[in-house]
């Protein structure tokens, strides 16, 4: 794969025209620059530049205790963060060898596919938009908001979390928050019905996407795709089946694949994810009614920040707040990897810790970065307006992309 | 088939690359080995062709900073057997002036950005990439900014000095 930017509009023989797609462009959702050259319509070749938006996160970890790194993971992939956060938790989790109890699993399980469902319902119908159907963006997009307000009743933020702690969450989850879930799972599969109803079978969205930007699964594979894109292409890979953490294996759903790769398909397997994930809520729901319902964190005083009233008045409480805070607990000097299926593919922790406050080294395997790359390759030979359709179902964030 | 366990993989491995291989151990049940740079494509090729391990996706390539260690610079790999479900990580490390190794980019297309990552945090050179350049930071920087020795903050800079804050 040659990848060479080309910058040939000085050679008077050249009849191809260059175009900066990015990286401010409307069409591109996020800073995403692409320098391509033109013939007409179609794209002979082009090449990514990324790092825009680089924050230096993997530096900024080495300096951070554990429990600070959460909102870092945050502003990764800023559309589904609450499973950056529980992912970090859970990798903090399986280096101190805590277990948590059910019910925390449960909860955290109900957040994290919720996360999932704002996530893929952002990208389907801004899917729909590019291709030309606004209607559909808003009638789901009212439903990313009543995500965000049981987000809000848990935690207290939208859009970037910072949700849960190690070992559970900061607080039980209130009446209000149920009562806005159950609402949540009674409205929005009618309106994902609707959704689907204008694009599923419309023959414009159709054509627009129908073995657009198909890939193989060789190539997939090669190209370490993972994620909804990956599975599109036929591959059954979902870390949550197959390597089941946060106790998915207690529960039934499917992974649902498509056949050739194209942009319609990767759509297809978005949407049936969706009702999956509704499908993992209800159940979740329903196996939280059998656990005590005071348990929402695992029982470790050494990582679980004590309530505040609690630092005020009582002596143990403050040493454990201070011990926390100063970072003075020992933690074993090993490394971990821990992966989860993120919004758009296998976000992965790799964390090397020497015992000390801070991680020595930790590394996020950001799919959406990896998932790019393949990104001005698949380019070559489409027209200009299948390639921007291409890129919104690859679902790229920004923030993931950078880190 | 039988579920392939750490104990075969490692038999495996080491039968067919024998001495050139360390175990440095499994933590958290994920088989760690270390190896050169001059076996490191063979060990790769060896694992994501074998039709019984068929490490056909490459999960990582990442790298660490020791600056205490005769070699300093290690690159990282993490692969997944899809078929068998089982991960294993590579490990090799490089001496400070000497950061050289071959590219991945030649079994994985995928490599090349990692080794992109990797080249522009850590200075690690792959050797025969296509298109070795920065990637996410900017193309005229002159340090490899994940080294121990790079701080975080600019060490010049006054505003954030004690005695501001009565300290």
């Amino acid at each position: 794969m040659q990848n060479h930017p080309v910058y040939t509009d000085n050679d008077p023989q050249n009849e191809l025209s260059t175009l900066n797609l990015g990286p401010t462009h409307p069409a591109t959702h996020g800073v995403f620059q692409n320098v391509l050259q033109l013939d007409g319509e179609r794209i002979v070749s082009g090449v990514s530049t990324i790092g825009y938006i680089h924050r230096a996160f993997e530096k900024i970890a080495e300096h951070r205790p554990f429990y600070q790194i959460t909102p870092l993971t945050d502003r990764l992939n800023y559309c589904s963060s609450p499973i950056n956060n529980m992912g970090w938790h859970m990798t903090v989790e399986k280096l101190l060898g805590i277990e948590t109890p059910k019910r925390v699993d449960y909860l955290r399980i109900i957040i994290m596919e919720l996360a999932r469902i704002s996530d893929h319902l952002i990208c389907n119908s801004v899917l729909a938009v590019d291709t030309g159907a606004a209607t559909g963006f808003f009638y789901v997009m009212e439903y990313r908001e009543a995500i965000y307000e049981i987000y809000e009743e848990v935690c207290g933020s939208r859009l970037t979390t910072n949700i849960g702690r190690i070992g559970g969450f900061e607080r039980n989850f209130n009446d209000i928050a149920f009562r806005k879930l159950r609402k949540f799972l009674k409205e929005y599969p009618v309106v994902l019905k609707e959704f689907e109803n204008l694009t599923k079978r419309n023959r414009i969205f159709i054509d627009r996407t129908r073995d657009v930007a198909a890939v193989t699964a060789e190539d997939a594979l090669s190209y370490s795709w993972s994620g909804p894109i990956l599975r599109a292409t036929g591959v059954d890979y979902d870390v949550r089946a197959m390597n089941p953490y946060c106790s998915y294996e207690d529960f039934e759903f499917e992974v649902p694949v498509g056949d050739n790769g194209d942009v319609y398909s990767r759509y297809l397997v978005r949407q049936e994810e969706m009702w999956q994930s509704l499908r993992l809520i209800e159940q979740a729901l329903a196996k939280i009614e059998k656990e005590p319902s005071d348990i929402f964190h695992a029982d470790v005083p050494d990582f679980y920040l004590p309530p505040k009233e609690d630092v005020y008045n009582n002596m143990e409480a403050l040493i454990y707040h201070f011990k926390i805070v100063m970072g003075e607990i020992p933690t074993p000097t090993t490394e971990v990897y821990h992966s989860v299926e993120g919004g758009n593919g296998e976000l992965g922790f790799y964390l090397v810790n020497d015992g000390g406050r801070s991680p020595y080294r930790l590394h996020f395997r950001r799919p959406s970065f990896i998932n790019y790359q393949m990104y001005a390759p698949m380019s070559r030979g489409m027209l200009l307006s299948d390639a921007i359709i291409n890129m919104s179902s690859l679902n790229v964030i920004a923030g993931e992309l950078d880190a | 088939m039988a579920k392939l366990t750490n104990e075969a993989l490692l038999k495996k491995i080491t039968d067919k690359f024998n001495n050139q291989l360390t175990l440095l151990g499994e933590p958290f049940g994920l088989l760690t080995l270390e190896t050169g740079r001059e076996q490191i494509i063979d060990i790769l090729t060896y694992l994501k062709t074998d039709p019984e391990l068929q490490f056909v996706f490459l999960t990582d390539i990442t790298g660490i900073h020791y600056p205490d260690l005769e070699k300093p610079i290690g690159v990282i790999y993490h692969l997944h057997s899809l078929v068998n479900n089982v991960r294993v990580r590579l490990k090799v490390f490089l001496k400070d002036g000497d950061e050289h190794i071959p590219t991945a980019t030649v079994l994985w297309n995928g490599a090349n950005w990692m080794e992109r990552e990797t080249y522009d945090f850590f200075g690690v050179i792959f050797d025969g990439h296509p298109d070795l350049r920065r990637i996410l930071n900017v193309d005229d920087m002159v340090v490899f900014p994940m080294r121990k020795e790079f701080p975080l903050e600019d060490p010049n800079r006054v505003d954030k000095k004690d005695y501001f804050f009565g300290r």
